[in-house]
């Protein structure tokens, strides 16, 4: 069976490279592996992508929407990381901000008296943003006004941030019965799934906001060329600010909706090696490592597909545990195809002794 | 210079020699600021000492003495290799993984039935392949060390998931045990025994040629000069790339290496373990003195950052008050303060 | 000027390199150059920025590979694929900046790559030795080499980096503008080492562009022009003027001719300048200057590379913070301490280091455009489309930016072209005052004169302009009034006239010696 997977996808990837050189659409790479994954599914099983309406319910019911409703954490999670990576930063905590988050809900779910009130759903999700908030702003803080390297600053936090997590359960896994947080993570508008909703909602208002707003050219401006922003007027510490705060807030509403649905906070787990899965979208979605030019659609095209990459390997019988390995090879490969070297290939640039007189040390006054 | 006169107890002479490599010692550390930051961090360790043993008894003592080596030793031989690649300006963010996918990998193969000692290379073997992939990454493709060594980290995690996600448990009778297994060096009144293993013993061996390494060969010198100013070791002729490169395979080795000692005391491989290691590493390296940035720093910096780091946990757990769940936070606490530390340290210096 | 101590090839020459061409996409930096290095001498090579020089000596040292000729070492032809190549063969560099490691030993920086080895490894005590040895052999035997190399001022670091060839017993040593940050008694010492190592037959080549030191020093010189070579010829039998102008290509007489066309009359009568600079200035980059500036004034800063030009005007856009002096604008104290104070006061600056500092290369014309509009008004004031549009259709019109495609990555426009646009990213800010710094270097011809009609015109139009070239022709023809620059100071100023000439500019930098007061400004121009 993983045989069968294994070649289509290699087929299929061959294919695919030689239509991307006539599409060169950023997030092509990412939509032609959702579609090959899915027609692996529907090998096995004809009938996969069928969804079917539960009048008993009022759902949607799906291998589908299955997809769709674990991908809204992970959607969260990568949007925020792309404009994090965009500025030529990492946020390596967000798995951590994604468990403190659900921890503050689920501690205040579980010693509230009224958890079962809406405003009391309400100020459980308002507790986990501020959580995340917190995290993003001392990852901010550092990064801007102190000048430390974004991956030092949130591979402490990342450590911190779960140490938070635990501090606030007192080393628990805090469960809590609300129902309205859990419609909130596992109901149902007119079917279709209320956290895929949010988080299209939330994803959707923050590529307005990228780009209706002059944010977008600002971040990708800094991540390009630093020297030439600050001297074209750009002040680039309230944006570095800015994008570490949203990736610390949208890691912990992911983290709302990861508790939620079990409406379990675990301390351990939770979150874990989630930087994997955001790092994997930003890059499928097209957005290079080094910062600059970012894709938000890519983003979600990118988390969409780690979504059924999960839900296949599943379906498919197929070990889990073998996928984060199979992510990080991804990541490796994405890597060297960004990589200086490897495009040198491609454009059969000449090169002198040094790669690049450019790139050569400046060893004396231009000639 | 004094004498010993027959009739007099033996007083410790202090012959020309001994004069002469105190005063090298005291030369150095006059001269050369970067020693300071070393020195302080072992004032540190022995007031924390000092205090432990006022507050809560019990700590200057053998066995208390002896369990910080034994059970930090995995954390010494991890901030060797981290030091040197920091001080090349690099950093290694894969250790704790490498720890864990050999640890797994050398616990089923010794229980499969091969060689024991043929286990422990390939536990140390997988770290130097790790190493060398991470090495080529940020050599030949110019890749960010902190992206290549993240990479190895999920790579070597997730190869560690598919051997295994359980507790592998080594065979009570292995012979890999035997490196865990307690020396007694000193019997004490009853439990309070000067005892060592021979995962200290290995990593007292990794210091001293990690020492040798970067003080008294070139590729130590080297090392220094690229987390100086890597373009200057360039124009300088300085075998800059090869030596990097090494580095990392030296970083992955070590890893490798630790994962033996840690296994052989524990007894057990997980696909989770060594989860955090890397940071501990960074903070023993930092706590001990080496400059985040590069071009600074000395391996024996790093192990009295270990043995603080270890002590911590010790005075914590010891005193009681201090939920565990706090450690992380104090760890990555301590770390940021000693980086600020370092970056208020230089702007000054500049200025 | 130096007494010759060429030792006429008693072995023939120790470097000859012939027919070397050096070509990287869309220039060519060296075209059949010929260079020759005899033992015993010190050889300058001269040339202005773009001539060649530094390819010339990165082709040397083995940091370029060339793709045609042949390069002669001691004899024997070499092909050099990397640095430590050419070290082997005895060839060694120092550069301008100081290529050591700070965080090292001053010991340990003599004898990186070469440290004393025993059977224990590093003989520290040894290697220790044996760098004070070859200090001692520079003058410098009273360090203490297991100082830090950071407790060295910059002069003494360089004649550290200077004994790193003695080490290796080199027979070539470059020296690559080895004075920049040196004052006038370190030049004197760093000399007095130069001159040894000559006199014990080291060939030294040497690269300047302080023309006096280039004459206290040189035994010949060679002149580069736009990756040609020009000539080479003995020190002594090349005067100043004459050497100037082989470097910048027009004869004495036509440099005379080349005088202004302007008028200074054009400076409107009040009394109040649009910027009064008095006694700005910044350790270590320029010397404290005052400067005035009108509405609708072109002024020029004249002089030749490292004169201070950029650091001034970075100064007055707020690029650097300036350690003294003040700065008022129409009469007003302002404090300019980052780009966006600039921009919020009216200045605007477009640098000389368009791939660096200027272009965004990854985004759009029409995003580079507007970059700085934008900046102003903060990011969460986007531009209005339309807006936008009248920006980007105006300045590519206008300027001719060719393709007039606003989509196109500005990484893919031509030099000329991707100037343009930078121009237009200040224009569109209606700056009071442009600051241009080099704005038509590395341009085409047809490009080169567009961007100058438009300076032109917006002077017309009332904006003042400060115009920094290299090109003292460039100069003298679009500026109503000049400031010269030398080392770092403001030497000399003259409104624009008949009389003001290329001639009289070079002149003036090569007569002022260290020490003498700036020349006033008068009427037609003054010189010492």
């Amino acid at each position: 069976m993983s045989l069968i997977v294994g070649i289509v996808a290699f087929v299929g990837f061959l294919v695919a490279g030689i239509v991307y050189k006539l599409y060169r659409s950023q997030w092509f790479w990412g939509i032609v592996a959702i579609i090959l994954l899915l027609s692996a599914n529907l090998i096995k099983d004809p009938g996969y992508l069928s969804i079917t309406y539960s009048e008993a319910t009022g759902r949607l019911v799906g291998n589908l929407v299955d997809i769709l409703r674990w991908s809204a954490p992970i959607m969260l999670i990568a949007v925020g990381m792309v404009l994090v990576i965009a500025t030529r930063g990492i946020d390596l905590s967000v798995g951590s901000s994604m468990v403190a988050g659900g921890a503050a809900a689920m501690q205040f779910l579980s010693v509230v008296k009224t958890p079962d009130s809406v405003s009391g759903a309400a100020i459980a999700v308002l507790l986990a943003i501020l959580t995340g908030a917190a995290i993003g702003a001392i990852n901010g803080l550092l990064v801007t006004y102190v000048g430390l390297q974004p991956f030092i600053t949130t591979l402490v936090m990342m450590m911190a941030g779960r140490g938070i997590a635990k501090v606030i359960t007192g080393g628990q896994n805090t469960a809590a019965d609300s129902a309205p947080f859990k419609w909130l993570v596992n109901g149902t508008v007119l079917g279709f799934p209320v956290v895929i909703l949010i988080a299209l909602a939330i994803v959707t208002a923050l590529a307005l906001f990228v780009r209706r707003t002059a944010f977008g050219l600002v971040v990708e401006s800094v991540g390009i060329n630093p020297s030439a922003s600050w001297m074209a007027g750009i002040r680039p510490n309230g944006i570095l600010l800015t994008v570490y705060i949203l990736s610390g807030v949208l890691a912990a509403i992911g983290g709302v909706f990861a508790v939620g649905s079990v409406m379990v906070v675990d301390i351990s787990g939770t979150g874990y090696q989630s930087e994997l899965d955001a790092i994997l979208a930003v890059v499928v979605g097209g957005t290079s490592l080094a910062g600059g030019k970012f894709s938000i659609r890519g983003a979600v095209v990118g988390a969409l597909l780690i979504a059924t990459l999960d839900k296949t390997v599943l379906f498919l019988g197929i070990s889990g545990a073998a996928t984060p390995a199979f992510k990080a090879v991804v990541i490796v490969l994405l890597c060297l195809l960004q990589s200086q070297r490897v495009r040198n290939l491609f454009t059969q640039r000449r090169a002198a002794a040094t790669a690049d007189p450019a790139a050569a040390p400046k060893a004396s006054v231009a000639a | 210079m004094s004498t010993v006169t027959p009739d007099a107890p033996a007083v410790a002479t202090t012959p020309k020699a001994t004069q002469t490599w105190w005063r090298g010692v005291v030369r150095t550390l006059t001269t050369n600021p970067s020693t300071l930051p070393t020195l302080a961090s072992l004032v540190i360790f022995v007031g924390m000492l000092i205090y432990g043993e006022l507050a809560y008894g019990k700590i200057l003592q053998y066995s208390t003495i002896s369990n910080l080596f034994i059970n930090n030793a995995h954390i010494i031989i991890i901030a060797a290799g981290m030091t040197m690649v920091i001080v090349t300006g690099g950093i290694d963010l894969s250790v704790g993984a490498i720890v864990a996918l050999s640890s797994v990998a050398g616990v089923m193969l010794a229980n499969a039935g091969l060689n024991p000692w043929l286990a422990v290379g390939v536990m140390v073997l997988i770290g130097s392949v790790f190493g060398l992939f991470s090495g080529v990454l940020i050599q030949y493709f110019n890749v960010q060390p902190f992206i290549a060594t993240l990479s190895a980290m999920f790579l070597a995690r997730g190869l560690a998931a598919i051997l295994s996600t359980d507790a592998e448990k080594l065979d009570k009778d292995s012979p890999i045990r035997l490196l865990g297994a307690k020396i007694k060096l000193i019997d004490g009144p009853k439990v309070n025994d000067l005892e060592i293993t021979a995962g200290v013993i290995l990593a007292f061996l990794v210091i001293v040629l990690a020492f040798y390494l970067m003080h008294r060969t070139r590729t130590g010198r080297t090392a220094y000069a690229i987390g100086g100013s890597e373009p200057s070791a360039i124009l300088m002729g300085l075998p800059v790339h090869r030596t990097k490169l090494w580095l990392y395979v030296i970083s992955g080795t070590l890893a490798g290496m630790a994962a033996v000692v840690y296994t052989a005391r524990i007894g057990v491989g997980q696909n989770i373990t060594g989860d955090g290691w890397e940071m501990q590493a960074i903070a023993a390296t930092v706590i001990g003195g080496t400059l985040l940035t590069g071009g600074a720093g000395y391996v024996l910096g790093s192990v009295v950052g270990s043995l603080v780091l270890g002590l911590m946990i010790v005075l914590i757990t010891r005193d009681g008050t201090v939920p565990p769940e706090w450690t992380t936070i104090i760890t990555g606490g301590i770390l940021l303060a000693f980086v600020l530390l370092q970056r208020a340290v230089t702007a000054a210096r500049r200025n | 000027m130096e007494d010759s101590a060429v030792i006429e090839d008693a072995n023939g020459p120790v470097v000859e390199m012939r027919g070397i061409s050096i070509s990287f996409p869309g220039v060519k930096a060296l075209d059949n150059v010929d260079f020759r290095l005899l033992p015993g001498e010190v050889h300058t090579l001269m040339g202005e920025n773009g001539a060649g020089k530094s390819t010339l000596i990165k082709a040397l040292t083995g940091v370029y590979r060339i793709d045609s000729g042949t390069i002669v070492v001691n004899g024997a032809e070499v092909q050099f694929h990397g640095t430590a190549d050419a070290q082997r063969a005895g060839i060694s560099t120092v550069y301008q900046e100081v290529n050591l490691c700070t965080n090292l030993s001053i010991g340990e920086n003599v004898m990186l790559g070469h440290e004393v080895r025993g059977a224990l490894g590093v003989n520290w005590k040894a290697t220790h030795a044996a760098a004070a040895e070859v200090l001692a052999g520079m003058g410098l035997g009273d360090l203490d080499t297991r100082k830090p190399l950071s407790t060295l001022s910059i002069a003494m670091q360089q004649l550290v980096a200077l004994s790193r060839a003695m080490v290796i017993d080199s027979t070539v040593l470059i020296l690559d503008e080895p004075t920049s940050s040196l004052d006038a008694h370190e030049v004197e010492a760093l000399f007095g080492v130069i001159r040894r190592l000559r006199d014990s037959g080291v060939a030294i080549l040497f690269v300047s562009h302080f023309l006096d030191q280039v004459y206290a020093i040189s035994d010949r010189l060679t002149v580069l022009r736009n990756g040609q070579y020009i000539g080479e010829y003995p020190t002594a039998e090349l005067p100043r003027n004459e050497l100037i102008s082989l470097m910048i290509g027009k004869d004495l007489e036509a440099l005379a001719e080349l005088g202004s066309n302007r008028r200074s009359a054009r400076r409107s009568e009040d009394a109040v300048p649009l910027l009064s600079a008095r006694g700005i200035g910044k350790r270590g980059s320029v010397r404290p200057t005052d400067l005035d500036i009108h509405a609708g004034e072109i002024l020029g800063f004249a002089g030749l590379l490292g004169s201070g030009r950029t650091e001034l005007a970075r100064l007055l856009y707020g690029a650097d913070k300036a350690d003294s002096g003040t700065i008022e604008i129409k009469g007003k104290p302002v404090s300019l301490h980052s780009p966006i104070s600039g921009l919020t006061t009216g200045i605007a600056y477009s640098t000389e280091n368009r791939r660096d500092e200027g272009i965004v290369g990854d985004l759009s014309v029409q995003e580079n455009l507007i970059l700085a509009v934008q900046a102003e008004r903060g990011w969460l004031r986007p531009l209005p489309s339309r807006q936008a549009g009248e920006i980007v259709g105006k300045y590519v019109a206008e300027l001719n930016v060719r393709p007039p495609d606003p989509d196109r990555l500005v990484k893919n426009l031509s030099g000329g072209n991707q100037q343009k646009v930078l121009l237009g990213r200040w224009l569109a800010t209606h700056p009071e005052l442009l600051i241009l710094d080099e704005p038509t270097r590395g341009i085409d011809v047809g490009a080169k004169a567009e961007i100058q009609e438009s300076v032109a015109q917006l002077a017309e139009a009332g904006t003042a302009v400060i115009f920094i070239s290299s090109e003292l022709e460039e100069v003298v023809r679009m500026c109503d009034r000049i400031i010269v620059m030398k080392d770092r100071e403001k030497i000399a100023e003259f409104d624009a006239g008949p009389e003001v000439t290329v001639e009289l500019i070079v002149d003036t930098i090569a007569s002022h010696q260290a020490g003498d007061p700036a020349q006033p400004s008068e009427e037609g121009g003054a010189v010492a």
